[in-house]
């Protein structure tokens, strides 16, 4: 847990990304093989992130603001431990909600009950502690009358409010958020602000993409700018925002 | 800052992308802690199969019984019936060659493919591998009674031995969940290793003594056959399936060594780069 020496929840330490894509595509292994052999394999290296530093303690909301393909997603899925760093370190201090693709895994076929166990147990968590949280989640995605009907008979925002409940469904030490609040109408994403709010003042420490600026603005405490996968400016939301809108 | 409250006493998990951990080990840790997205990986492909359709499970058997009617209708018309039973004989070939075949192929392509899952959130890589074999064990045992409805049919008592099913299907399942692991750590860099194994299937079930039986074949032949890992494995699930007796010592021993080799290479030719596959997806 964060400590006297490191009080931070989320390290990154110089973390750097790197998709190294082949530069014709070699897809047969005959090729591979030849190309390999007479030493003809060139790469494009395509750095999504470079030596990005950060850290996030308890109880704090971390803004992460920049331009599509700045970086912002993969900095989110390198902390959730989608994407191993290539070089650098992440060091993450306890359980880890990732609110990144709410209802990855779903199938439209299988009920809701079905889905909330298979996105849970997606998710890391037994079968066991979904039992003990399944009634808060129906509750609070509000499908009493419908958990138990085929996901495809659902809207995008019955699916949406679902997938944020099981996401949610345990207290998390570390939130990483990306636009999803964008998704359900006023009210439900009201209610969702109040979970995380809620989340954090036990704690927690959240990472919260947004394209917004107002959000960043009204939500976090600190803010960072991604450019190119590095690291442009990191502090308060006021400076960083400010120079963010201005470049 | 104000405001920051300390992290609670209990011990947490803790994710350090430095912590040098062998993934040989690391990944059967992760693998415990997601057992239960097993059982849901499992009950999730049964079902979409089963809701999908009118047929739905029997789907599972129709395909074996279909290729068991068609050639027992040609080798009773065109040859002699090579064995007793022919139909039984045949179908309980199939069984173990379809577990087999399906599972690993199933693996690689849950992988691949499965909704994007592992470049979306994270999980143990091989708990595809897992998942398609779970699955298969599942229609293992759907086509199980389908063999002994048929069975019944034809006159043949259910036998003892029968019982002892599962020793003969632990040492297929260790092969087979070796294979797909291997496989599928391929088929991440490779794209036409999926195509490429597809079109060995079809020679690897001819090379193995599935829908003729093996005294049809010369000497020679034989002895080359018996370098096949697929020979035990059949001969074994066979054995108790429709010979109604236990396998003997020495297919037992080759069963259970081939599969425990190929989990381990498997295994670690697996987790070895596992930490590079949301990549490469």
């Amino acid at each position: 847990m964060p400590t006297v020496s490191d009080p931070a929840a989320i390290r990154l330490t110089d973390v750097s990304v790197r998709y190294r894509l082949p530069r014709e595509r070699v897809s047969s292994f005959k090729e591979f093989a030849i190309r390999w052999a007479q030493g003809r394999i060139e790469y494009i290296d395509l750095w999504a992130l470079s030596g990005v530093s950060l850290e996030v303690r308890p109880g704090e909301i971390l803004g992460i603001v920049g331009r599509n393909g700045a970086g912002k997603t993969t900095l989110l899925k390198t902390i959730a431990r989608v994407l191993h760093p290539t070089s650098g370190r992440v060091v993450v201090w306890g359980r880890l909600a990732a609110l990144l693709d709410l209802g990855a895994g779903f199938h439209a076929e299988l009920t809701g009950r079905e889905n909330v166990y298979l996105f849970g147990t997606l998710l890391g968590h037994t079968r066991s502690e979904i039992d003990a949280v399944f009634d808060d989640v129906v509750a609070f995605a509000e499908m009493e009358s419908f958990i138990d009907a085929p996901l495809r008979t659902y809207s995008t925002g019955m699916v949406a409010r679902l997938g944020f409940a099981v996401a949610t469904c345990r207290f998390a030490e570390v939130l990483l958020v990306d636009e999803v609040l964008a998704v359900g109408d006023a009210r439900f994403q009201e209610k969702c602000l109040r979970r995380m709010e809620d989340y954090r003042r036990q704690g927690a420490a959240m990472a919260f993409v947004s394209h917004s600026a107002d959000t960043v603005r009204q939500v976090c405490h600190r803010a960072a700018w991604l450019e190119h996968g590095r690291l442009a400016a990191v502090g308060s939301v006021d400076e960083v925002l400010g120079a963010y809108q201005h470049a | 800052m104000d405001g920051l409250t300390s992290a609670p006493d209990a011990v947490l998990p803790c994710y350090d992308s430095a912590a040098r951990a062998t993934p040989f080990i690391e990944e059967g840790q992760a693998l415990v802690r997601y057992r239960d997205l097993i059982v849901q990986l499992v009950s999730r492909s049964v079902k979409a199969r089963y809701k999908r359709s009118i047929l739905g499970v029997a789907w599972t058997m129709i395909n074996p019984l279909l290729t068991m009617t068609v050639l027992t209708l040609v080798f009773s018309q065109l040859f002699r019936a090579p064995a007793r039973d022919y139909a039984l004989y045949v179908l309980s070939g199939l069984l173990v060659w379809n577990f087999f075949a399906q599972s690993t192929t199933a693996a690689m392509s849950d992988l691949l493919w499965g909704g994007g899952l592992i470049t979306r959130v994270f999980l143990p890589k091989s708990i595809f591998a897992l998942a398609a074999l779970g699955t298969g064990l599942v229609n293992l045992v759907l086509a199980l009674v389908a063999y002994a409805i048929i069975a019944l049919v034809l006159g043949v008592p259910p036998a003892w031995s029968w019982l002892l099913l599962p020793i003969p299907v632990l040492a297929v399942g260790l092969f087979t969940l070796g294979v797909a692991l291997a496989l599928s750590a391929a088929a991440v860099y490779f794209a036409d290793v999926m195509p490429t194994y597809e079109v060995l299937l079809t020679a690897w079930l001819y090379l193995t003594p599935v829908i003729y039986p093996i005294g049809l074949l010369p000497e020679s032949v034989q002895g080359w056959l018996r370098w096949n890992p697929m020979f035990w494995f059949v001969q074994g699930f066979r054995a108790v399936l429709y010979e109604g007796r236990l396998p003997d010592g020495a297919t037992l021993a080759v069963a259970f060594g081939a599969g425990l080799v190929a989990l381990v290479l498997g295994w670690w030719i697996f987790t070895r780069r596992a930490r590079e596959y949301a990549y490469r997806v």
